[in-house]
């Protein structure tokens, strides 16, 4: 992985700085890398490691641990399907079967042309309005599997 | 903002807020919680802000985004005063109506609430069947503040109880009354909270800390969040006064990374108090020093449990700890540390302002105060619901979330997400209750209440929730992590007709030794909705058992 694949260096190099020999502050800092870069590229895990004073084990043990942290690189645009109680009870399982089918893709997969990252999740806490697709933090409530194509469509 | 220094001024500054209002004037309050926002509430807002402008009646109409109204399935909502006049499911062609109708005190017909059957109409929230059986002591507020702005609160009578707390209690005299209001957690344990701080005012070492979890991980559970982003300073107002009590100096509130909202709303918060002057040092002139630090879960469930969630704050992967070791005695970094629910908190102000009395005037004999439930799954109304403990569960699923939709049967009724359990609708009496709610199997938890209605298959209900808890499993208890992975099989195996004889009784021993061998509450009480669907609804797994063993002989 070369240096210019990782976008916004700069912002995560001041990331790494605040935090530096600050070892309680592990999961901040890869909490703030991973929503400015979106994945943890593993020469970033060794500069956060190296600068909080932690061993690379560590940082490893907690960036693979938590579903948040992505160690490989993610899709353009995240799609999520709550599959929380809900949800389930209201047709997850038929709106997740049409969005894997859309997309190609297997829940934590994402697709050649880094368009999608798909992801099953649970609970969102909009369970009033199950079952639920959202799209990069956008909610789209009272999901049907007809619907998920048009609203898919909407993301380049 | 001005810091200050004593009660006399908090009281000052909240005179001169109320003198710069007419509570004559309208206000219109269009909801942002969870829900309306998922149905674009934000659209609606804008649509109302541009419109006032439009109009130029900004002089005669006030305007706010509030959070959760708790009508949620009938958003987004609109609710504008004085008079609590609830439209609903508003639309931004909608809006220059409304402006209109209320610059000059007018209702706007068609978008109050109609009853579907008999078509009567509702025009104010104390009129409409879903809050009219609700006792909204924690909530009410939350539609007539803007959770960004700290003088909203102040207005409605916001951290008065901590100046009382501050400047006419010793924190002795705090603690006691929280223990004879009999306030029990909100979270789950129902354990009494004025015990809980008693035993980490006690512990020896000086540096304390106390907690909110806002973790919300339960499945179906949705109140906390509503709390939290709707009305943050009463949480925050609720644990400035634990701490005092206490005797801790550094506060955390632990929450969600994925509701953008909250993390703003609670940022705020901190923000405004600190510059007030009711964090940071002397608070109120008091000589009590206290900071709060903002923490987030990193996207795992079991982060919610108390002793992973204090790992958790000190940057380590939370993996829970054995019980025998107290997190009141020995929490974070080893120091006592206090955790309590976010609705827990948000009872405390209240508590300290009306008196321990009052408190215990509401709720059953052994469940005092109000209790948030999040009602939905298979239920006309659904959203957040606050009544008095002791509430028959026929009220919250009938008069207040309507019954089943679409003229079907309700079959059964489940209670605290994946941990949780399962009674059939036969129960629908019984009382919402802590003790009560366990005896039957089905501990009322966070307050998730899922309505399941006739055509719900349970055996495939206990699956998922099994499937939920081994993806969850943090994994350092062989009986959890395995233990669940088998019994995961098992169940699937008969979801899929291929059940055998004596699968019921191998179940029965994997829940025995999970239930036995796991160090936190996911391991212990995996199995609980299991245990509960198999106490209840035995006779549809045993034909389930019956007609897959059949099937496979036939194919054989």
């Amino acid at each position: 992985m070369s240096e210019q694949m990782i976008e916004g260096k700069d912002v995560i190099d001041g990331i790494i700085e605040k935090y530096r020999g600050k070892p309680g502050a592990l999961i901040h800092a890869l909490t703030e890398i991973q929503h400015e870069n979106r994945w943890l590229p593993r020469e970033v895990m060794q500069k956060v490691a190296d600068a909080l004073e932690v061993p690379f084990s560590q940082a490893m043990q907690i960036a693979s641990f938590y579903k948040t942290f992505s160690l490989t690189p993610k899709g353009r645009h995240d799609v999520h399907v709550c599959t929380g109680m809900t949800c389930h009870l209201r047709g997850a399982a038929s709106l997740m079967a049409k969005v894997e089918e859309i997309t190609g893709l297997k829940p934590g997969e994402t697709d050649t042309e880094a368009k999608f990252t798909l992801e099953a999740g649970s609970c969102l806490g909009s369970c009033s309005i199950a079952p639920e697709l959202i799209v990069d933090g956008k909610h789209y409530g009272r999901m049907t599997p007809e619907r998920a194509a048009d609203v898919l469509k909407q993301y380049e | 903002m001005p810091r200050l220094t004593t009660t006399a001024q908090l009281e000052e500054r909240r005179a001169k807020i109320l003198a710069a209002r007419d509570p004559s004037k309208p206000c219109i309050a269009v909801c942002g919680g969870a829900a309306c926002d998922g149905l674009d509430s934000a659209a609606v807002a804008t649509a109302f802000a541009a419109e006032i402008a439009a109009q130029g009646v900004a002089a005669k109409v006030d305007f706010r985004v509030t959070g959760c109204h708790g009508y949620c399935n009938k958003g987004p909502n609109v609710l504008v005063g004085p008079g609590d006049i609830c439209y609903f499911e508003v639309r931004p062609e909608d809006v220059a109506e409304v402006v209109a109708s209320a610059a000059k005190g007018e209702v706007v017909d068609r978008l109050v609430y109609h009853d579907p059957a008999s078509g009567e109409k509702a025009v104010h929230m104390h009129e409409v069947p879903f809050y009219k059986h609700q006792m909204r002591i924690l909530t009410g507020d939350i539609p007539r503040i803007d959770p960004t702005r700290i003088d909203d609160y102040i207005a409605v009578g916001g951290y008065s109880a901590l100046a009382k707390a501050l400047s006419k209690m010793t924190s002795d005299q705090v603690l006691q009354e929280v223990k004879k209001a009999n306030l029990r957690g909100r979270g789950g344990g129902g354990f009494p909270a004025g015990l809980k701080w008693e035993t980490t005012k006690n512990a020896p070492e000086k540096t304390k800390y106390v907690i909110v979890n806002g973790h919300e991980g339960e499945s179906a559970a949705f109140m906390d969040r509503a709390m939290l982003t709707g009305n943050p300073h009463r949480v925050l107002e609720g644990l400035i006064i634990g701490a005092y009590a206490i005797g801790a100096q550094q506060g955390y509130i632990y929450t969600r990374h994925d509701s953008p909202s909250m993390a703003k709303h609670i940022t705020a918060a901190l923000e405004q108090a600190k510059e007030l002057g009711l964090l940071g040092k002397n608070i109120l002139g008091s000589g009590f020093d206290f900071e709060v630090e903002l923490h987030f879960d990193v996207g795992i469930f079991v982060s919610g449990e108390s002793s992973a969630l204090m790992r958790s704050i000190e940057g380590n992967a939370p993996e829970p700890r054995p019980k025998y070791i107290r997190t009141s005695v020995s929490g974070i970094w080893d120091k006592p540390s206090n955790l309590n629910n976010v609705e827990t908190w948000a009872n405390v102000p209240e508590i300290i302002n009306r008196g321990a009395d009052w408190f215990t005037s509401i709720g059953s004999e052994k469940s005092k105060g109000t209790k948030l439930v999040s009602l939905s799954g298979h239920v006309v109304n659904s959203g957040v619901v606050e009544v008095p403990m002791g509430t028959p569960l026929r009220t919250i699923v009938f008069d207040i979330g309507g019954g089943v939709p679409g003229g079907r049967a309700p079959k059964a009724i489940h209670f605290g997400g994946a941990m949780g359990g399962s009674i059939p609708i036969s129960m629908i009496d019984a009382p919402l209750d802590f003790n009560g709610m366990s005896k039957l199997g089905a501990p009322i938890g966070a307050g998730g209440l899922l309505v399941m209605d006739e055509d719900t298959d349970m055996i495939e209900m206990a699956r998922y929730l099994l499937d939920f808890l081994v993806k969850e499993s943090c994994g350092k208890c062989v009986p959890c992590r395995e233990g669940m992975y088998q019994m995961l099989k098992i169940l699937t195996n008969i979801v899929e007709g291929r059940g055998r004889k004596f699968d019921l009784e191998r179940l029965a021993d994997l829940t025995e030794v999970t239930s036995l061998g796991s160090l936190c509450a996911l391991g212990k009480t995996s199995s609980d909705p299991l245990k509960s669907m198999l106490r209840y609804f035995k006779p549809e797994f045993e034909a389930r058992i019956a007609a897959g063993s059949a099937a496979g002989s036939e194919a054989k």
